[in-house]
């Protein structure tokens, strides 16, 4: 035991110390807020449940974007940085679909149809223009150094961006209410938000659906044999790049209808939306396991919940004022966490020095 | 006319010539072995075959077909199935997955079905396991995986990229007595080997490979009793 002790002892060092200690000052911090606030008691149980069902669906949100993240990476390993743009082409080309629907009654006459008429065009936006990033900025860089593809990257981001600012403008653009999904409904005698239920079914299923496709379907053990080594998969008869730009495919189908269900819950489209949402739906990936399909979607609703429930939870107790803002604090804590003491996320392996 | 040839064959990695124009022919129904020692371009024949290398020179031909101007996974539909160096087998997907995925390029469900059960015939291990995840198989095990995974294709041509690599005795010759097996089934195969002795024991015909060059051609019973090859690959004085 004793030696055991002592083995621990000459392998401490200090960036060791240095680092429990901030994760200890975190969760002290963390703990200190969450008395306070519960404490001084700020919302009523009713605001809690609210918390956590929007924390649910815009986790599910971002677990359908951080798909899309993690299926590249699984595949390239490559961060696809213009991901978020990808998903905000599907939000904000869905805006004017339903603006016009709207203009002429369809939209609330038929609001099923209408809804899904929106996710195909936002879906299909997506795909293309996913299609066009990968032919163009990352297909001639297949070969090249790992550092090289993510610039590109951020070039395609920012190329995408301003695009369709040229396109559409720069304003913020609101996206008509559905009246179907206004106000409050009641599951299992708790009363939430319709629009709140509409995103969390949606997003199961699609998330139940590309499980089911990436695990069962021969396509989906293609993709999973090309992630693990190309040339033996291409041994088997597979063509990788088939499989390469079916992967975008489906990252960019999901992160479109992603775009449609992020607008659903805060109404409004602009040209830089996808920022912020894609780093969010990064971390969401990292903190799972990138690479993982699991670990993605797991991450998504963890941060999701984290985010909406911190404010409240930690930050108000600590007697800051107008803590909703800080939730982007919350969100990257727990990415600089996750990074710290799990590094390879909650679901995630090591990875093989070869694959490295 | 020989099922697989190779013309005057120079394959490069990056600058440096693996294969220094290499001839070489398969005919239909054989065992031929290429022995050598490491280094010697054994696996960069089978790659430049499979079309993982494209030849900067010379011409590949399965049944008077030029394979060279084909994808990796096109040459596959053409009836040729490799059993890749180090095994290469899907570590995280199961068994039964990495057996399916053999069988990529087919459509007739019942016949996969059939070969299926030939293949757990052939390794009775890998139908106990057929859930595990690949990856926890034992080296053994793995070898099996990867021999019948390119079964699955129902290959005419099948390479063996060695085989023996890594496995106790036992096991080597019952993957040899299996490959010998699969040759009386009908399908012809070009075997890799480092164990000299095991390879030229079944095959018909070998070639004896030096730094990118075939420096020996013979039937596999005159190489054996060369006195160059006993010295060099078969460890005798």
């Amino acid at each position: 035991m004793s030696e055991k002790i002592k083995y621990f002892l000459e392998r401490l060092s200090w960036v060791d110390i240095m680092v429990w200690l901030f994760g200890l000052a975190i969760l002290v911090i963390a703990v200190i807020g969450v008395i306070g606030s519960i404490h001084n008691a700020y919302y009523t149980k009713e605001q809690w449940m609210d918390f956590v069902v929007f924390g649910i669906s815009q986790g599910g949100v971002y677990a359908l974007i951080a798909l899309g993240y993690t299926l590249v990476y699984g595949i390239l390993f490559m961060i696809n940085f213009a991901h978020g743009d990808i998903f905000m082409a599907g939000a904000f080309t869905g805006y004017f679909l339903a603006a016009k629907l709207n203009q002429y009654g369809i939209y609330n006459s038929h609001p099923i149809i209408s809804l899904l008429l929106i996710m195909l065009l936002a879906m299909v936006t997506s795909v293309v223009v996913a299609l066009i990033t990968e032919r163009v900025a990352y297909r001639p860089l297949r070969k090249a150094p790992r550092l090289v593809p993510l610039i590109t990257a951020i070039g395609a981001s920012f190329t995408i961006e301003y695009t369709f600012r040229g396109l559409y403008g720069s304003g913020v653009e609101a996206y008509p209410d559905m009246k179907i999904f206004v106000g409050k409904t009641s599951v299992f005698g708790l009363r939430i938000l319709k629009v709140h239920l509409l995103v969390i079914i949606l997003s199961i299923l699609l998330m139940a659906g590309l499980y089911a496709y990436v695990q069962y379907t021969k396509a989906g053990k293609a993709m999973r044999a090309v992630a693990e080594d190309k040339d033996v998969a291409s041994l088997m008869g597979v063509d990788v790049d088939r499989v390469i730009v079916n992967t975008f495919i489906l990252g960019a189908a999901l992160a479109g209808i992603a775009g449609v269900l992020y607008a659903l819950i805060f109404k409004q489209v602009h040209f830089f939306m996808g920022f912020i949402p894609g780093i969010k739906a990064f971390t969401a990936a990292v903190v799972g396991g990138i690479g993982n399909v699991p670990g993605a979607m797991l991450g998504g609703f963890i941060l999701g919940i984290f985010e909406a429930l911190g404010p409240g939870l930690i930050l108000e107790g600590l007697g800051i004022p107008a803590s909703y803002q800080l939730k982007d604090v919350i969100a990257f804590t727990l990415l600089v966490l996750v990074l710290i003491f799990r590094p390879t996320g909650l679901m995630g392996e090591r990875l093989s020095e070869e694959k490295v | 006319m020989a099922m697989l040839e190779l013309k005057d064959v120079h394959s490069f990695y990056g600058n440096i010539e693996a294969l220094k124009g290499i001839s070489l022919y398969v005919d239909e129904g054989e065992i031929v072995t290429l022995i050598g020692a490491n280094g010697a371009g054994k696996t960069t024949t089978l790659r430049t075959i499979t079309g993982l290398i494209k030849p900067r020179q010379g011409t590949v031909t399965l049944e008077g077909e030029d394979l060279t101007k084909f994808k990796p996974h096109e040459i596959v539909y053409k009836g040729v199935s490799m059993v890749p160096e180090g095994r290469g087998i899907f570590a995280r997907l199961t068994v039964a997955e990495n057996l399916d995925l053999g069988a990529y390029i087919r459509n007739d469900k019942e016949g996969i079905k059939e070969d299926l059960e030939r293949v757990y015939e052939l390794f009775p291990r890998l139908k106990e396991r057929r859930n595990q995840v690949a990856g926890t198989l034992s080296g053994g095990e793995q070898q099996m995986l990867a021999i019948g995974r390119a079964l699955m294709a129902r290959p005419r041509l099948l390479l063996l990229d060695e085989p023996s690599m890594g496995l106790a005795p036992v096991l080597v010759e019952l993957i040899f007595d299996t490959i010998v097996d699969i040759n009386k089934q009908g399908t012809t195969i070009l075997l890799v080997e480092q164990n000299a002795l095991m390879a030229l024991s079944i095959a018909h015909r070998g070639y004896v490979l030096r730094t990118g060059e075939i420096v020996l051609a013979d039937s596999a019973e005159n190489l054996r009793n060369n006195e160059m090859v006993q010295k060099t690959y078969l460890g005798m004085e």
